[in-house]
């Protein structure tokens, strides 16, 4: 069965007719060619294609493309504001909490979850948060100092 | 001495120069590269263990609308593998399965419903034979043989012996046996496993991308196995999501591709899923080690004895390379006058294993400073003292004839015993709280390659043209460890240019020159020093180009940063675009290269697998680790690690913490939690559930630090920082836990369960004493 969803991705507004069954994983890579998002697992256990629903982080590889009708979806690719990048982006760049970079883009988007609801988060807080979001090159020590210098970063007046 | 006298790149905290892509999710990895013109590979595996092959139908599923080609052992048959001696596997099995999940079939079709759809169509029938699991069922007298020929299901067995053992044992004053075991562990790389191959009919070309850490050996499987000529294949590397040396071997879902895109001359991706990620395997072998010490009073090792099983899988693979470093590498740590090795490589109806990070060493290293620990505590010594009564001095070689060309050991056993506070705090932790410690040594890169052509180990090229830009070609895989952020420092170090002016391009096999890839940590030694040679040669066709126009001698002119003048004479100075058109003017666009060769000195000593382990470098680490443990359910907490590495020099330390961090951490996996698991051959394990890595929650803070001893034949004096500390953290954690609650435990890893039933046997032991 195809139904009709309209949803809004990145601030851009799309209709569109989908399977029933689509994942939001295969709406987003195929459909979209939107491919930051990134299929680690088979289903669940990565966190790698964490996207942000309605402001929530949300893992897209078991989230169906039909129940996202309605909503507003943001992804890696929007996250640069103007060709800049956001203040996440920034400080997993300058501070390597990127290696190669797959886990990269959700762990971005559920740490902008996160610091969304709590600008100021605190090492437990961010370690909750990021839970289930697993990499395999760090260590999850930069990360975790990538995630503090955003949101010290976001605290400062711009100068 | 290369060390930069005043660095300009190298030596700064430098952000990767392709992390932008990566934090913007611009990074296109292989499974990123599927197109509508895509056929979907999809592939068919052997549903039981071991067994042969009687009929493999594909004729239904030929049938099937929309299925553009299946290919089967019958369309290869040729063998491949990494190792030029011991290639005994095929892409597709012919004749014999060998394993659960080995492949037998694949299929291209127009999309994945269709392609699943035809795997359930192919008729396969294959005669069940009796399999084997375990190292003891493998080598039971009346076991089911593997391959022909391979009695015992022995694929290896290496023997060595250096100095006069006996003597060592007999002149000891205390000497101590344990055998230890370690579960066998997958690199869990957060890539699953893609590739992509387009074949042009037309021109019977294949253009080929992957995951591969080693493209160049990817090249020459496929032209092996298709029979194509190599210069009609071009192997492309995107970005790749982690290595960890499971991408090192070519694999047989990359090989399927290729045949599957030629017989259908089409494009065909192939994305595996991560149970099928974890089926293709080549992770560290269960390991089982006897080890045996002989120590003076004073700490001093005066002999040592090593056996070590290692339970390979069914195929060959690397296991050769595997079970020889797992000897070689008792050598070059301490000084140690007596070494007895015996290896045994062992066939069963499993996954193959491969090579993982810390190739080889891991498992005995942990047994041996477990064991190192234990007789220290009987001596009475505190086991940093132990660790100093047996260190090295550089240069020097080892009884195994590796050199050792600078040792910083002992300033890292510094670092971590002042960090972490160990002389003030260890005899003074409350009940449940340890610290342990370890030391570690890894290679950077072997010297002797793989296929030994005469060629030299790296190629870097660099071309500098009309518009100013300088392009480094490299061959380098990147999978996350910085290589080419490495090689775009050593060239702005060289000349004294901005960082900016340079971009670096890799890993396409029409472009770049032949790099022998990224394993044994060999990139930055080699791929460094090849590119500091490629812009000590552009500097020097720079400097005659300014010395032209400033008419003056070559070695009168002078040049930092971006600016040339002539030495006394600031007035006329001469920018780079300048300098660069003077050079320009005469032959046009400039290309130059360098190539780095090692040393014959560094390349092993005569006897049998010399060859193996041999380096011009060792990285050195120790580490301290801090644990707390809960007695009454065995619950290990890490709570801190104090690590440091001695890399020769740190050309970009933020690059090496993390590698230091990330290696560090990969032990603590093995050690805590991560196994793999099988039920009759079939894994239980193959998802990111049940092979348990490390989550952030659980990992702790590490604290880490860098020694730089200056490797005299290193790029500024650098050496490897991405494997050497990892060996480290499972004995610290594991004498840790001793420390803590007085469990000397012999496997890995350190579950809660297993504890639990060390602590049962001890209190039990403990009740029978007091009741006697």
């Amino acid at each position: 069965m195809k139904r009709i969803i309209k949803l809004v991705i990145n601030g851009k507004h799309y209709e569109d007719a989908i399977n029933d069954n689509m994942l939001l994983i295969d709406y987003l890579r195929h459909a979209k060619h939107l491919t930051g998002a990134k299929k680690g697992c088979d289903g669940g256990e990565c966190g790698a294609c964490t996207v942000l629903i309605k402001g929530r982080p949300r893992i897209s590889c078991i989230t169906l493309a039909a129940s996202c009708d309605g909503a507003e979806i943001e992804t890696i690719e929007g996250q640069a504001i103007n060709g800049r990048l956001s203040a996440l982006q920034r400080a997993f760049h300058e501070k390597l909490g990127t290696q190669c970079g797959f886990c990269t883009p959700g762990m971005i988007m559920a740490a902008q979850g996160l610091l969304r609801d709590n600008p100021d988060p605190s090492k437990d807080q961010i370690k909750t948060a990021l839970g289930g979001n697993l990499c395999r090159c760090t260590g999850y020590t930069k990360i975790i100092e990538s995630v503090q210098a955003a949101a010290k970063a976001s605290s400062e007046p711009a100068s | 001495m290369n060390k930069p006298i005043k660095s300009h790149a190298a030596g700064q905290r430098i952000p990767l120069v392709d992390g932008i892509e990566k934090v913007t999710g611009k990074a296109i990895y292989t499974a990123d590269m599927e197109t509508d013109d895509c056929l979907v590979g999809r592939i068919l595996r052997s549903p039981v263990s071991h067994g042969r092959i009687i009929t493999i139908d594909t004729s239904r599923a030929m049938a099937l609308a929309g299925v553009k080609a299946i290919v089967t052992g019958a369309d290869c048959p040729h063998t491949y593998g990494v190792i030029p001696i011991a290639m005994n596997e095929f892409p597709m099995a012919r004749d014999k399965v060998r394993y659960r999940g080995e492949p037998v079939a694949a299929i291209a079709a127009c999309d994945a419903a269709t392609a699943q759809r035809a795997l359930e169509l192919i008729d396969l029938e294959i005669e069940e034979l009796p399999a084997c699991y375990t190292i003891k069922e493998a080598r039971a007298p009346d076991a089911a043989l593997l391959h022909d020929g391979k009695e015992g299901n022995i694929e290896r067995d290496v023997h060595n012996e250096f100095g006069d053992i006996t003597a060592g044992f007999n002149n000891a004053d205390l000497v101590c046996e344990e055998t230890f075991d370690c579960a066998e562990v997958n690199h869990a790389q957060m890539e699953p496993h893609a590739a992509l191959a387009d074949y042009d009919g037309e021109r019977h070309r294949l253009t080929f991308h992957s995951v591969t850490q080693v493209p160049f050996y990817v090249h020459l499987t496929l032209a092996r196995c298709l029979e194509m000529d190599t210069s009609q294949i071009r192997v492309v590397k995107p970005f790749v999501g982690g290595g960890f040396g499971a991408r090192t071997e070519t694999l047989n879902f990359e090989i399927i591709t290729a045949l599957l895109a030629r017989k259908a001359c089409a494009k065909v991706m192939m994305r595996l899923t991560r149970e099928e990620s974890f089926l293709t395997h080549r992770g560290r072998p269960q390991t089982q080690v006897k080890i045996k010490l002989g120590l003076a009073k004073d700490g001093r090792i005066l002999a040592t004895e090593c056996e070590t099983v290692q339970l390979g899988g069914a195929y060959a693979g690397y296991g050769l390379v595997t079970i020889l470093y797992a000897g070689a590498l008792l050598h070059g740590l301490y000084d140690i006058p007596a070494v007895k090795y015996d290896g045994y490589r062992i066939y069963a109806n499993q996954p193959p294993c491969g090579a993982m990070r810390g190739h080889g060493t891991v498992d005995v290293r942990h047994a041996f400073e477990c064991l190192l620990d234990r007789m220290a505590r009987q001596l009475n010594l505190d086991p940093f003292a132990v660790r100093r009564a047996n260190l090295l001095s550089a240069p020097t070689r080892t009884l195994n004839d590796l050199l050792v060309n600078s040792y910083g050991l002992a300033e890292c056993l510094e670092k971590v015993e002042t960090a972490s506070g160990w002389n003030e705090r260890r005899n003074d932790l409350p009940p449940g709280r340890g610290l342990g410690m370890a030391c570690s040594h890894y290679v950077s890169g072997a010297a002797k390659p793989v296929h030994w052509t005469g060629e030299p180990h790296a190629v870097v090229a660099l071309k500098l043209d009309f518009d100013g830009s300088i392009t480094a070609l490299t061959g380098a895989s990147d999978i996350g460890q910085g290589s080419t952020t490495m090689v775009a420092m050593a060239t702005a170090e060289v000349l004294g240019v901005d960082l900016a002016r340079i971009r670096v391009v890799t890993n396409d096999s029409v472009i770049t020159p032949k790099d022998n890839g990224s394993y044994s940590s060999r990139v930055t030694f080699m791929v460094g020093n090849a590119t500091i040679e490629a812009a000590k040669n552009l500097r020097h066709i720079l400097i005659s180009a300014a010395a032209k126009k400033l008419d003056c001698p070559d070695e009168d002119v002078e040049c930092t940063g971006e600016t040339f003048w002539v030495r006394g004479s600031e007035q006329s100075m001469l920018s780079f675009a300048e300098v660069a058109q003077t050079a320009l003017a005469e032959d046009g666009t400039i290309t130059v290269k360098g190539t780095f060769t090692c040393p014959p000195e560094a390349q092993g000593g005569k006897h049998r697998g010399g060859a193996v382990g041999s380096t011009m470098g060792f990285s050195y680490a120790a580490q301290v680790v801090e644990v707390a443990v809960d007695a009454d359910t065995g619950q290990v907490i890490v709570e801190k690690v104090w690590a440091a590495l001695d890399c020769g020099f740190a050309i970009n330390p933020l690059a090496v913490e993390g590698q230091i961090e990330g290696s560090v951490w990969m032990g603590m996996g093995q050690a805590l939690s991560e196994e793999t698991r099988y039920v009759d051959g079939l894994p239980a394990h193959a998802s990111l559930l049940d092979y348990r890595v490390p989550t952030i929650v659980e990992s702790p803070d590490l604290e880490v630090h860098i020694v730089e001893s200056i490797d005299p034949l290193g790029p500024f004096g650098a050496k490897e920082a991405g494997e050497g500390a990892l060996s480290g953290f499972p004995p610290a954690l594991a004498n840790a836990i001793a420390d803590a609650i007085g469990i000397d435990a012999n496997f890995l890893p350190l579950t809660p369960d297993r504890l639990m039933d060390e602590l049962t046997k001890a209190r039990r032991a403990a009740r029978r004493k007091e009741a006697s």
